[in-house]
């Protein structure tokens, strides 16, 4: 109905200059016929890409909902239909209220952690410091190492005992806690370690950032006698907006997913479920407890929340950028 | 000496003293975890094992390395990693590419919707497709391949969306001098457009063999034991067997499985950064 509204608003422009994305019956009228050649090489081009992604997400995707209402051992060939229950139990068990806690810590700490720190690690290796150059190296190679390399590497680190951390923490006077008996030192410890291992990133993309502004920096600075924290309330930090929602949603993406870094140092514990996150839930309850089905409604809950933080997302980037 | 600066100096001069102390920091709160591991990694197991702990290995030995080579067929683990992260990057890079140039050059219907579809591939992450791939991989008899592994990976959604931009990015001129010249797609994109989007595709090549490298999760799933498990996998049943009760070979497999892709970095991280950062700072 819109669109016969339009047509009979701007019915000439409609035939001459179709906005783009405009309904197939104004093709014909475009005067672009698409070259048979074209058309066939582009889809030799995209046919195995389009294939991969097809099998091996978009289709999973799917049938990780179909299996979602099933009880299934993953070892059996068949999987018995049993509606919401899986759900239900989700939504009711004790359980899933600390995994979705966790999920919450673990990502809003990771999240907050490394955008606060990159952000403030660009700002210091921006200004002109001796060495800066190899210290900027320094914070960016951990984000290229192995997850599990770092976790299997930080739990020696936080060994209580033998570890890094307790002697540092012991020097200073302080006993150090037990990380891995205490499941809130626990959570503590996995997203420190995964802070650690991701602040690169944040780093990068912001120091790129304040790089692409300098010229409008130095002018604004020049102009303004403001304090430095004014100056940088006024100044910078509205022209890192772009670069703070694009970490805000890859970030937040990333950090959701994090597997490696909590298998290899607390395996989901201490206590059962001291540090399992949804993602985790999805990997213990199918492959451990070989529960598929009860897996994959955890993991279809986690897609639905992801699907509706992102947008939630875009639509503030959206609004955000036309104020 | 402070007396005779201006204000203004005097200020600078804090400035800096604070900017090398944060730098200090930051090389201690980095460096400290890497140096600790390979500390330990270079350690004879007893000065491991002490309280409190030494912070030089002495004497000095390659015991825990060899043990590593020896005892859990880390070279087996090695070679696994770079046929993996080979293989998977020459695919994605090709699909990429060839999955870019329809979408920036070719004129096909529904291209819109295909672009769609590719991008919107990034936003379903692994964990919500393991378990269906999982029982697709099982019933098709590819758990312990390299086939298993490798083509539910192979997909390339970042990679083709990163090449699409750059791509759009070119002058046109350059690209309609060459359909003058009646050149043919394939010959365009070898000659004329490749040549001229070498950054942006060493950036892609870059963020792949990182992240393939890195793969833990799905290898984890379908490999059971050193005939096709990559590196960090191996980690983990290194960990496994000797964790906590004798660190220095586990160490020492983590150095080694770390040592590789940070020397590909040291060496190209400018180019990486680059791919990395494109698209982000614009907005």
């Amino acid at each position: 109905m819109t669109a016969d509204a339009r047509t009979e608003d701007r019915p000439v422009a409609a035939l001459t200059a179709p906005p783009p994305g405009s309904g197939a019956r104004v093709v014909t009228t475009r005067g672009q016929r698409y070259r048979r050649r074209e058309v066939l090489l582009a889809l030799a081009f995209l046919f195995p890409n389009l294939v991969l992604l097809g099998v091996f997400t978009y289709r999973p995707l799917l049938d990780n909902f179909r299996l979602s209402f099933t009880s299934w051992n993953i070892a059996s060939p068949t999987a018995q239909y049993i509606g919401f229950d899986n759900y239900v139990e989700w939504f009711t068990s004790s359980s899933s209220q600390t995994v979705l806690w966790n999920t919450v810590v673990f990502t809003g700490a990771a999240v907050v952690g490394s955008m606060v720190l990159g952000l403030a690690l660009a700002l210091l290796l921006d200004q002109k410091l001796v060495g800066r150059n190899a210290v900027r190296s320094l914070v960016f190679a951990p984000f290229v190492l192995a997850g599990a390399a770092v976790g299997v590497a930080f739990q020696f680190v936080f060994d209580p005992t033998f570890g890094l951390v307790q002697d540092v923490l012991g020097r200073l006077g302080i006993d150090a806690p037990s990380f891995y008996q205490d499941p809130r030192w626990a959570l503590f410890m996995v997203t420190t370690t995964y802070v650690w291992k991701n602040l690169g990133y944040t780093f990068v993309i912001y120091l790129a950032a304040l790089q692409g502004r300098r010229a409008e920096l130095d002018e604004a600075a020049e102009i303004d006698a403001a304090s430095t924290w004014t100056k940088f309330r006024r100044v910078t930090w509205p022209q890192l907006r772009p670069a703070t929602f694009f970490l805000l949603i890859t970030v937040l993406l990333n950090s959701f997913q994090v597997f490696d870094v909590i298998h290899t140092m607390t395996r989901g514990g201490p206590l059962g479920d001291g540090t399992t996150t949804m993602v985790y839930q999805i990997y213990q309850e199918t492959f451990v407890n070989l529960r598929a089905g009860y897996g994959a409604t955890v993991a279809s809950i986690m897609f639905v929340a992801l699907l509706l933080i992102t947008l939630a997302q875009v639509f503030l980037m959206e609004r955000g950028r036309q104020k | 000496m402070t007396a005779t600066l201006a204000p203004h100096e005097r200020s600078g001069a804090l400035r800096a003293a604070g900017g090398y102390l944060g730098m200090l920091i930051v090389i201690l709160v980095v460096a400290l975890p890497l140096y600790w591991i390979l500390a330990a990694a270079l350690k004879e197991r007893p000065d491991i094992y002490t309280v409190p702990v030494t912070w030089l290995p002495d004497p000095v030995t390659a015991e825990n390395f060899s043990t590593v080579r020896t005892g859990v067929d880390f070279l087996d683990y090695l070679r696994n990693s770079i046929i993996i992260t080979v293989m998977l990057t020459a695919v994605q890079v090709v699909l990429g590419v060839l999955s870019a140039y329809a979408l920036a050059f070719l004129r096909f219907p529904g291209r819109g919707v295909v672009l769609m579809f590719i991008i919107a591939a990034l936003m379903v992450p692994s964990q919500i497709t393991m378990i269906s791939n999982y029982a697709l991989v099982s019933s098709l008899g590819w758990r312990n391949s390299f086939t298993g592994i490798i083509v539910p990976l192979a997909g390339v959604a970042f990679g083709t969306f990163l090449m699409r931009n750059h791509f759009l990015s070119l002058p046109s001129e350059v690209l309609e001098a060459a359909e003058m010249d009646a050149a043919g797609p394939i010959r365009t994109l070898v000659r004329v457009v490749l040549p001229m989007s070498w950054p942006t595709l060493i950036a892609f090549t870059l963020i792949t063999v990182v992240n393939e490298w890195n793969q833990y999760l799905w290898p984890l799933l379908i490999a059971d034991d050193s005939s096709v498990a990559p590196l960090p996998v191996g980690l983990t049943q290194l960990q496994d067997a000797e964790g906590l009760t004798n660190w220095g070979p586990v160490m020492a497999g983590t150095v080694l499985t770390m040592v590789p892709i940070l020397v590909v970095f040291l060496l190209l991280q400018r180019h990486m950064i680059k791919g990395l950062t494109a698209g982000a700072v614009k907005g």
